[in-house]
């Protein structure tokens, strides 16, 4: 390097040296502090909402805790629902990620497939599929393959799209030194395309993950016998406010906690890469 | 960084000729490969459907569905349901558009609020704002309000996430372009930086549109006593899919129509600002 470069490095490595320990820690703790700070605030709104609305149609923050840990879970049925929403959700996911995995390296190895499905896959996804469930309850019959099949098609598209554009996404420069060291198809994909893509894909799956749940008790919700979703219309029924607010409460945690340990590691993939 | 000549732009410019006949092979390619693969799903659900190995309760064939679509529409009985789903979708819409528009460019500024709340812009869409339905429905009543409330709460984060996008994109010389012409905070956004995001808003109109769509249909369809996703909802426990079929096919192809108009305007304007 020319001399000239050498102050300006010195400068910059002067002006990071003073604080490096505590600035850092700084930062990391930075994230955590803006968690807690958001959460409280929405508790907050919470209770405000609970002052403004009263015990008519809400619940506060405490009661809703409090039910949902002394009552809701020590109730038999409870569980029998949760395991069953637990159970449609675990297959729907595993059937959206394999599927869109086929489909989105399908159309991510072949451009013309891919330029041509992309806006078609776009199109599927902006539509409310919730219409498209009295064709599957017709064609799977009220019950768990239904509910299963529901939530899947929600995760399917979002993890296809994401691999066919991490794939499309890939540097030239790594499909051509493997052309170079003469790979086969198979090595191809397991050496260099899967690993170049895997960050994308991953935001991929997290996206599927969230959508799979939606669709799951979506479908539920309006028709099933069993299921967190079919607890929640149940309690509309029989105006259970402290059940929908658990239920409700429980669900968004449950999202928010997965979501957030996924993109935790979503971003620690795109960092390295 | 892009090197030049690297991108179908730079080629198009160097040999205008080839490559444009070459892109126009390839979206003629494209479109074919498009139509045949829908005439091909209808043809193997036509076919299914005639030998019975889709049966009839299941599912009439293709073409019932369409004779079944104009009759439904000729006749009229419809229309009142129609107009107002589409009325409370547009209401959701509006809201969610205007209001996620004017939150992001508001919020840009505040670098403290805004890291605090990314945590939940990132969470959002995992949450299933459809699980808060019934407590709407227990809030505010059997109507259109929480329909369209569910559509907002659907839409606005995306919209507040595209703009500020879009605001994070504006080049320094613009805002300080602005300043120097004494423009106060609201002229600046209205007549500079907003303008400036103009794709990104489009984007952001697509996605609230959407989610409009799926906020007040799949609502109507969980619980109502209008609408369109209420009478699906309505003609499925009553085996009736002489309405149900049409009625899901105009909901396919009212909303993907929409999603494909914007997305049409959206390719003009970025093809406009070399962009695309």
């Amino acid at each position: 390097m020319s001399a000239a470069a050498r102050p300006r490095e010195a400068d910059s490595a002067a002006r990071k040296a003073p604080v490096p320990a505590a600035d850092r820690w700084g930062e990391r703790r930075a994230p955590v502090r803006n968690a807690i700070v958001l959460v409280a605030s929405l508790f907050a709104l919470w209770q405000i909402a609970y002052w403004i609305v009263g015990d008519v149609a809400l619940r506060s923050p405490w009661q809703t805790l409090r039910y949902t840990a002394l009552t809701l879970t020590h109730t038999h049925l409870f569980w029998i629902h949760l395991a069953n929403t637990l159970e449609a959700f675990a297959l729907a996911l595993l059937i959206a990620v394999v599927v869109g995995l086929l489909i989105g390296f399908a159309l991510g190895l072949h451009r013309l497939s891919g330029e041509a499905m992309e806006p078609m896959l776009v199109a599927l996804y902006s539509i409310p599929k919730i219409t498209l469930y009295p064709i599957l309850l017709l064609a799977f019959g009220l019950g768990m393959s239904a509910k299963v099949a529901f939530g899947a098609i929600h995760g399917i598209i979002p993890v296809a799209l994401f691999t066919l554009n991490a794939l499309r996404g890939i540097k030239p420069i790594l499909l051509k030194t493997g052309r170079v060291l003469k790979l086969d198809s198979t090595m191809m994909i397991r050496s260099i395309l899967f690993p170049a893509a895997v960050p994308e894909i991953f935001t991929g799956l997290r996206v599927g993950f969230s959508l799979t749940l939606i669709g799951t008790v979506l479908g539920e919700m309006f028709a099933a016998q069993h299921g967190l979703g079919y607890l929640l219309m149940n309690a509309i029924g029989l105006y259970n406010i402290d059940v929908i607010m658990s239920v409700t409460f429980l669900l968004v945690v449950f999202a928010a906690v997965v979501n957030a340990v996924l993109l935790g590691i979503d971003r620690r993939l795109h960092f390295r890469g | 960084m892009r090197v030049a000549g690297t991108t179908p732009g730079d080629h198009a410019n160097a040999a205008p000729k080839t490559a444009q006949r070459a892109r126009g092979t390839r979206a003629w390619a494209v479109t074919l490969y498009q139509v045949a693969v829908i005439m091909g799903f209808v043809v193997v659900l036509e076919v299914l459907c005639l030998t019975g190995v889709i049966d009839k309760i299941t599912m009439p064939p293709p073409h019932r569905i369409v004779v079944d679509f104009v009759k439904l529409l000729a006749s009229g009985k419809m229309w009142p349901e129609i107009g107002k789903s589409m009325a409370n979708v547009l209401l959701a819409f509006v809201l969610a558009y205007a209001l996620g528009i004017g939150i992001g460019t508001a919020l840009h500024g505040y670098r403290t609020l805004r890291d605090t709340l990314d945590p939940l812009f990132a969470t959002y869409y995992a949450i299933p704002v459809f699980a808060f339905y019934p407590l709407f429905i227990v809030m505010f009543g059997l109507g259109d309000g929480p329909q369209v409330l569910i559509g907002v709460l659907l839409g606005v984060v995306a919209v507040i996430v595209t703009t500020l996008n879009g605001l994070d994109r504006v080049p320094a010389v613009l805002r300080k372009t602005a300043a120097i012409a004494r423009l106060g905070p609201l002229q600046t956004a209205l007549r500079v930086t907003l303008p400036f995001c103009a794709p990104y808003l489009l984007t952001a109109a697509k996605l609230a549109l959407a989610y409009a769509f799926i906020g007040v249909i799949g609502s109507e369809f969980i619980m109502a006593r209008t609408g369109m996703g209420y009478e699906i909802g309505f003609a499925y426990t009553n085996f009736d899919n002489a309405t149900m079929y049409p009625l899901i096919l105009l909901i396919l192809l009212l909303s993907v129509g929409m999603n494909g108009l914007l997305t049409r305007w959206e390719k003009i304007l970025l093809a406009r600002r070399g962009m695309r």
